[in-house]
């Protein structure tokens, strides 16, 4: 234990303490330049009213505000508040034993924790946001990841790697006290749980009859094998190769989808919902208990590739369509708070629902634990954590932009539950219209017949409605004719990595279980201990796999019931972590910067214990579980039947499973609350001691490495270096550095 | 264009491929190889063979399971 090292304030900048320097003209002219062009772009977001706008607008509106955000506030948040300190060695340099203690290049870094983060939330949540507009979507995406995201990843990577890279549960024990731990402990259980379910949910209705996304990812599995085994026994540790050669496969089953169509194999490969719950929660777990490198790993390599190769291909044929927003500024779901695709009024609702792009708790979990424990330098964690969630913000964009430029008739067609538009392309265009939008069957046939697809009518989850948004700028840029193959690589893609979180998923709650119980029962959690390790996983695969059940049979739309939760879910973990950094912040004597993490702190408990408040009282049966849980018992008791339940066992199914997500929402919210309380008296406490308060930050050791904070280095950083190289000689730099015996302990 | 001018143009397409080609190695952590071959001729140690370097590597990952986010 040691308390802060408490330095001088005028100490500011990097790097050095030299002091503030005048900014150069030509900086000046380049950031004002950039303040204009975001200025005007947010003024034609916010202005245009029925005229046609062009999505680029978002696009450099988002870029634009990153920018500044990132060269200004992110570097106030490192230099002044953190206060990053180069001269103090990281876990990285003190405790590298080339496993999972490894100085890694800042570059390689941030593509490892951006992998690591980004995944299907920020693809799905803007998707579903869109009912509302693309205004209140735009907003909070960028706002919100500026003034709270970003902020929450880049502080809790910072105070983790003054801790030898503790996990979120590790310091929120330590440094809040044990009840908090222990809620925190419990929260992070569930909230994955939650998660996966979802997920999977995700993938389920994207795939439900469409032989040809079955057959796609079907492959996507004997193909990661085959590159497992190539990296283990064929050629070992190629990985370029291998994935170059997974890549090929992987086109190669999109391509090969589309020609089962009208044979027999089509057929058996339509699969109900029902059965690819079955097929998910069988492959969940045998994924999880096989060896890594014959299935996780490899397929890991592909879903990172096909993450950045998606977005690259996605942001250039926005470029080059210069597609026009077909959605609403603000739609009238956005102010009565009645949206078939979920329920409930823009606040707090819209910032649920976005969820990941903005914030997102989940990545608190990858803040701490895998990354600390590879940062180089201390002030890299401004482009690691800051710059990472900014990218992962990016993808939301784009996502949010797909889903605003599709046709918005086709848009609520596909995203309405089926209890609401009944499931064919006539009923469901009479339902689309009496919403206010223009569209006929046959629009919707055709809209379905273009991507080869038997129907697009209720495809709730986001991921249908993001792959025909993906299709439609790729066909705009790059030559119609494909769209069918471009719907089904995107499906592809979201799928792959959905099933990569699921597999690493169940993989850390099995970990988590087993060292949990571990506690009582010694030889549980024994990691190598087989039973133990089959036991853990085919609990934790049980639970998700439950959950994704009851959301795939619910009567009302499992996405339209579930998402909400997940949303709600995610952010709780949110403020969770950034209760978590204000506390540290505070103890480290920094109240006077504790509104950097309190005030989105602030607003995270506020949007969060709104929702949470009115998912479990809202008298309105379409917010409130509960209400709703009521009006279909009195129904029952009645003898009535209530549209969309349409026989006895479906009014039972859905008052069962409102008060399921009721129960688990109130105890989200309050395990939330015990971390809360127990923080706040951590923080008094800590007030009333003005700072010099005993945390857990390991005491600080001079450092000998010299890297670049930033993406590319400044003259005065390849200086230093330079002269680092002259005095150490060659060779000195991160690497060289194994245990005797190689690569392992 | 002239001769230096396309010179000039295919040594920065070369170095531009040769940093990605770096970037993608580091990246997958092909790379880690490359290091231990280098660690061990600067220490003199007789290096272990690929297969089983990769192998004890995939241990490892076994078990440090790494979390993927949503």
């Amino acid at each position: 234990m040691s308390t802060t090292v408490s330095r001088s304030d005028t100490d500011g900048g990097p790097p050095g303490g030299a002091g503030r320097r005048r900014p150069t003209l030509k900086s000046v002219l380049v950031w004002t330049a950039v303040a204009i062009v975001g200025a005007v772009a947010w003024t034609v977001l916010a202005l245009a009213r029925g005229e046609t706008v062009s999505a680029l607008w978002i696009l450099f509106a988002a870029l634009c505000s990153y920018a500044i955000a990132y060269r200004f506030y992110a570097r106030f948040i490192a230099y002044r508040v953190l206060r990053v300190d180069d001269r103090r060695a990281t876990p990285a340099e003190r405790l590298h034993n080339g496993i999972d203690f490894d100085v890694t290049d800042r570059r390689v870094l941030f593509g490892h924790h951006f992998a690591a983060i980004a995944g299907a939330g920020p693809l799905v949540g803007p998707v579903l946001a869109a009912q509302m507009g693309y205004l209140p979507g735009t907003i909070w995406i960028v706002v919100g990841v500026i003034f709270a995201g970003a902020v929450q990843d880049m502080t809790v990577l910072f105070f983790s790697m003054r801790r030898n890279g503790k996990s979120l549960g590790q310091m929120v024990r330590e440094e809040i006290g044990i009840v908090g731990g222990i809620a925190a402990l419990i929260a992070v259980f569930a909230i994955m749980i939650i998660i996966l379910a979802v997920l999977a949910l995700i993938v389920v209705n994207a795939l439900a009859e469409s032989p040809w996304g079955v057959f796609s990812i079907a492959l996507t599995i004997p193909i990661a094998l085959f590159m497992g085994v190539y990296l283990r026994i064929i050629r070992p540790g190629r990985v370029l190769e291998a994935t170059a050669i997974g890549v090929v496969l992987l086109l190669a089953a999109v391509i090969g989808g589309g020609l089962i169509d009208d044979t027999g194999l089509g057929e058996a490969l339509t699969l109900s919902k029902e059965w690819l719950v079955l097929a998910l929660v069988v492959y969940g777990f045998v994924a999880s208990v096989l060896p890594v490198w014959l299935l996780l790993t490899p397929r890991d390599y592909l879903s990172t590739f096909m993450k950045i190769g998606v977005i690259v291909l996605l942001a250039i044929g926005l470029l080059l369509a210069r597609p026009v927003l077909q959605a609403d500024a603000v739609s009238e779901f956005a102010r009565e708070g009645t949206g078939p695709v979920f329920a409930g009024s823009l606040f707090p609702f819209v910032f649920i629902t976005i969820a990941c792009g903005a914030l997102s708790g989940f990545h608190a979990l990858i803040s701490s634990g895998t990354t600390p424990k590879m940062v180089a330098k201390e002030s890299q964690v401004r482009l690691i954590g800051y710059g990472g969630m900014l990218m992962e913000s990016f993808v939301a964009i784009s996502a949010l932009i797909a889903a605003v430029v599709i046709d918005q008739g086709l848009y609520f067609a596909m995203n309405a539950p089926a209890g609401v538009t009944g499931g064919t392309a006539e009923s469901a265009a009479s339902y689309v219209n009496g919403l206010g939008f223009d569209t006929t069957a046959q629009d919707l046939a055709a809209a379905s017949a273009a991507i080869q697809e038997p129907s697009l009518v209720s495809r709730t989850g986001g991921a249908p409605t993001l792959a025909v948004g993906i299709a439609n700028i790729l066909s705009q840029a790059f030559g119609a004719g494909m769209a069918a193959f471009w719907y089904h690589f995107a499906i592809m893609f979201e799928a792959l990595f959905i099933l990569t979180a699921v597999d690493a998923g169940t993989r850390v709650g099995r970990f988590m279980l087993q060292d949990t119980i571990g506690n009582v029962w010694k030889r549980f959690g024994d990691l190598s201990w087989r039973p133990g390790n089959i036991m853990a996983s085919a609990v934790v695969v049980a639970l998700w796999g439950y959950i994704l059940y009851v959301g795939v049979t619910d009567p009302l739309g499992g996405v339209n019931q579930l998402f909400p939760l997940f949303g709600i879910a995610n952010q709780l973990l949110a403020g969770i972590a950034l209760t978590l950094v204000t506390v540290l912040l505070i103890k480290h004597g920094k109240a006077k910067y504790a509104w950097v993490t309190g005030i989105p702190l602030a607003w995270d408990l506020i949007i969060t214990m709104t929702a949470s408040w009115q998912k479990v009282f809202s008298a309105d049966p379409r917010v409130g579980y509960f209400a709703q849980r009521q009006r279909y018992a009195d129904a029952q008791a009645a003898g009535e039947l209530l549209a969309p339940a349409q026989d006895a066992d479906q009014m039972d199914r859905i008052i069962y499973n409102s008060t399921l997500n009721g129960v688990l929402q109130a105890v989200f919210a309050l395990l939330v609350l015990v971390v809360v309380v127990n923080a706040v008296v951590v923080i008094a406490r800590a007030l009333r001691a003005r700072g010099a308060v005993p945390t857990t930050e390991e005491p600080a050791v001079p450092s000998s490495i010299v890297e670049p904070a930033g993406l590319f280095a400044t003259a005065e950083e390849k200086r230093a270096m330079a002269e680092q190289e002259r005095l150490v000689g060659a060779g000195a730099r991160g690497h060289g550095t194994f245990t005797q015996e190689g690569p392992s302990r | 264009m002239t001769g230096g001018n396309a010179t000039a143009v295919r040594s920065a397409v070369t170095r531009a491929l040769r940093g990605v080609h770096w970037y993608l190695k580091e990246l997958t952590g092909e790379a880690r190889w490359d290091d231990y071959l280098r660690h061990c001729s600067e220490h003199g140690h007789q290096p272990m063979s690929r297969r089983e370097f990769e192998r004890r590597r995939a241990d490892e990952r076994e078990r440090n399971p790494v979390s993927r986010c949503c």
